[in-house]
């Protein structure tokens, strides 16, 4: 089994007619996804080599039975499209689009919860989501990871999620679901929302969770794991090394104060049994162990 | 090739003191009368425009400002010119003083503290309120964490009146101070909502003798993801700070942080990059800088980073760390040729190459590959070279 999305789920695609929006549909749907629509407000009737585009995420969806929606709109439109694709009934919604106003995520995020309640939104700023053989949405390149599990990867950073599942394909171990859920103030998915579904999946048997510096995701999660987990978890945290007070790249990347450093974060995960490898390779070796004991 | 849409600016934009001020009386909130001056001459004549006494206000976006000496009460026009003297030109904590604010200075009977951020474990915005302002809220917060009075707003919701008298009710302000209180709090929400603020901070937010409740100080720091609908915000770009080689980044449009070492990183994706300059300190290197090139890795972003990289007079090696996850391997070695034909490397470059079209990139790196010119399978054994080429 896999996480969120597998081979039944129709993807409807926000952005389509855009190059970049085209450029990894096509791609996605190369890999085997069912990318069923794309939505332009002018562009109906049109198609982008076949796959058809509707003016609207609700045509698309009665017309296709589109299940989900990869968005790719440029910024200023993120949140419009995130309440379409919520007001058309859309279970799971992918946020590729970075660099949207903090003000704008912590909107949604309220609205959808208040409104939307079995809505998944995943990201902004995010790469999507692979589960390896059957489906891949957003920017992932779909051969780095090997299908079939038993692992299911968690991230926060977009090339860190590569450099998992690409240390896990190297040492021929496969993954369920890899859920890149972003780097941004307010992700729609957290790692808690991941750790409770790799939990409940029975084809998922140990989980790897990557972090980076800043905010307190990773100690909330390890809390999480503390008391609801029972499965191993492997955890890598960027920016052991980065020094107090600098922000390096993320929204999420910023240290101050002395919370929400590398090392708070990676004391809390050990404290909750969790293995914690210094760089990506160390805790591609510890889930090697953890596989080869299951 | 295309890229996935991508920030163009930092994602942090500072105000100085005397901007967020202006940005403040925009939404009707009572500041004093003030000037800014850029040399002592200037101050003196601001001082004599508005009338001593003034205080005389270092503008620096670093805190701590008045242990450093920067901020002063000039009862005369004497002390005007001995203060503005001192404090122009000052290092607070690194950053040169360049500008002073001068200001009519207030009467204060009582002093307190008002800020609006994001909480981002609660997801909505959290206001925090003090009666014991004036000192750093870190402290209070640590020694006294009931005096702060703290409200949680849903953004769809927002900030209604009584939910302001309840939150200024919590942080026991005194009768004297509730109704300007009140009135402040929701003009400072509106500025934060409205201003796409990531920060708007009142210390000290001040009461008078004569009852009157005003704004002391201002600490703002604004979103730069929504610099598309706040075209204002392109008149604090120049007020930024950086170092020089962080100011050369940022022109390029890359993400750059400048460290203390001798090996240069380049990477792609923030993740990638912050784990780069973690494993060059794990195997016993010091890493120069920060630098991520980001989704699209092309010839011109490429070379932007070299050259960014090679200007740095401490950086003995680069290491350049790719995850072809988008960016494709080819792209990456067509770009690091190129690179090398347009800027002249004085360090000798470390390759990893992985992910999307890697054995591509690397058969086009082959011919191209000397003791200027490396290549390493893996992330550890490239940091190790590097390291070992920077020569710690």
């Amino acid at each position: 089994m896999s996480i969120f999305l597998d081979e039944t789920t129709k993807v409807v695609y926000q952005g389509l007619t855009g190059s970049t929006g085209r450029y990894y549909g096509l791609l996605n749907r190369e890999y085997g996804t069912q990318v069923v629509a794309g939505t332009h407000p002018k562009k109906a009737g049109t198609d982008v080599e076949g796959i058809p585009i509707y003016a609207s995420v609700a045509d698309a969806k009665e017309a296709t039975g589109a299940t989900a929606s990869c968005v790719f709109v440029p910024p200023v439109a993120v949140k419009g499209a995130v309440m379409e694709a919520a007001e058309a009934g859309l279970e799971l919604i992918v946020v590729i689009t970075e660099g949207v106003p903090a003000h704008d995520e912590a909107w949604f995020y309220n609205k959808l919860k208040a409104d939307y309640p079995s809505t998944r939104l995943l990201g902004p700023n995010c790469p999507g989501i692979i589960s390896p053989g059957k489906a891949n949405i957003g920017i992932t390149a779909g051969h780095i990871a090997k299908a079939g599990g038993p692992v299911g990867v968690v991230s926060r950073s977009g090339t860190l999620t590569y450099q998992a599942v690409f240390e896990l394909q190297q040492k021929d171990i496969g993954v369920t679901t890899s859920v890149g859920i972003g780097g941004d103030p307010v992700p729609g998915t957290s790692f808690i929302d991941c750790l409770e579904a790799f939990e409940a999946d029975p084809e998922t048997k140990a989980i790897m969770m990557i972090g980076e510096i800043g905010g307190s995701a990773e100690e909330e999660a390890a809390d999480y794991i503390k008391s609801s987990v029972t499965k191993p978890v492997v955890s890598y945290v960027a920016g052991v090394t980065a020094p107090p007070g600098k922000k390096m790249g993320h929204a999420g990347a910023i240290v101050s104060g002395g919370k929400g450093t590398a090392a708070a974060k990676m004391d809390a995960l050990r404290d909750a049994g969790v293995q914690v490898g210094l760089n990506p390779t160390e805790a591609g070796d510890l889930m090697a162990d953890i596989v080869a004991s299951l | 090739m295309p890229t996935p849409p991508r920030r163009q600016t930092e994602n942090h934009v500072d105000l100085f003191e005397y901007q967020g001020k202006e940005f403040f009386a925009e939404y009707g909130m009572p500041i004093s009368p003030g000037k800014i001056a850029f040399t002592v001459d200037e101050a003196v004549a601001a001082a004599e425009e508005l009338g001593t006494p003034v205080m005389v206000k270092a503008q620096v976006h670093t805190g701590g400002r008045g242990k450093a000496g920067g901020v002063k009460f000039a009862p005369d026009m004497d002390a005007v010119r001995e203060h503005a003297t001192n404090i122009l030109g000052l290092d607070i904590k690194g950053h040169i003083v360049g500008r002073v604010w001068v200001e009519k200075a207030s009467d204060i009977a009582e002093e307190y503290y008002a800020s609006f951020t994001l909480d981002r474990s609660a997801k909505k915005h959290l206001g925090m309120l003090s009666k014991e302002g004036g000192v750093e809220i870190e402290t209070v917060a640590e020694e006294n964490p009931d005096a702060i009075a703290k409200i949680w707003v849903d953004p769809v919701v927002g900030l209604s009146e009584q939910a302001v008298r309840d939150w200024v009710a919590a942080a026991r302000l005194p009768e004297a101070a509730v109704e300007g209180s009140v009135d402040i709090l929701q003009k400072l929400y509106t500025a934060y909502t409205d201003g796409d603020a990531d920060l708007v901070e009142i210390n000290p937010l001040i009461l008078t003798p004569e009852g009157k409740v005003h704004v002391l100080d201002a600490k703002v720091t604004l979103d730069g993801s929504s610099e598309f609908r706040h075209p204002e915000y392109e008149q604090y770009d120049a007020t930024q700070t950086r170092d020089e080689r962080e100011a050369a980044a940022h022109e390029k449009g890359l993400q750059y942080v400048g460290l203390e070492g001798s090996v240069g990183v380049i990477a792609n994706g923030a993740g990638l990059a912050m784990s780069t300059v973690d494993v060059v300190n794990q195997v016993g290197g010091k890493p120069a800088n920060f630098l991520d090139i980001g989704g699209g890795a092309n010839a011109d972003v490429m070379a932007g980073a070299l050259e960014v990289i090679n200007n740095d007079p401490s950086v003995k090696a680069i290491f350049i760390n790719i995850f072809g996850g988008i960016t494709r391997g080819e792209e990456v070695a067509e770009g690091i040729i190129e690179a090398m034909k347009r800027v002249s490397i004085d360090s000798p470059i470390v390759v990893r190459l992985d992910g999307t079209n890697a054995q591509e990139g690397r058969d086009m790196l082959a011919p191209h590959l000397t003791d200027r010119l490396m290549m390493e399978p893996t992330m550890l054994s490239a940091a190790e070279k590097a390291v070992a080429l920077a020569g710690n």
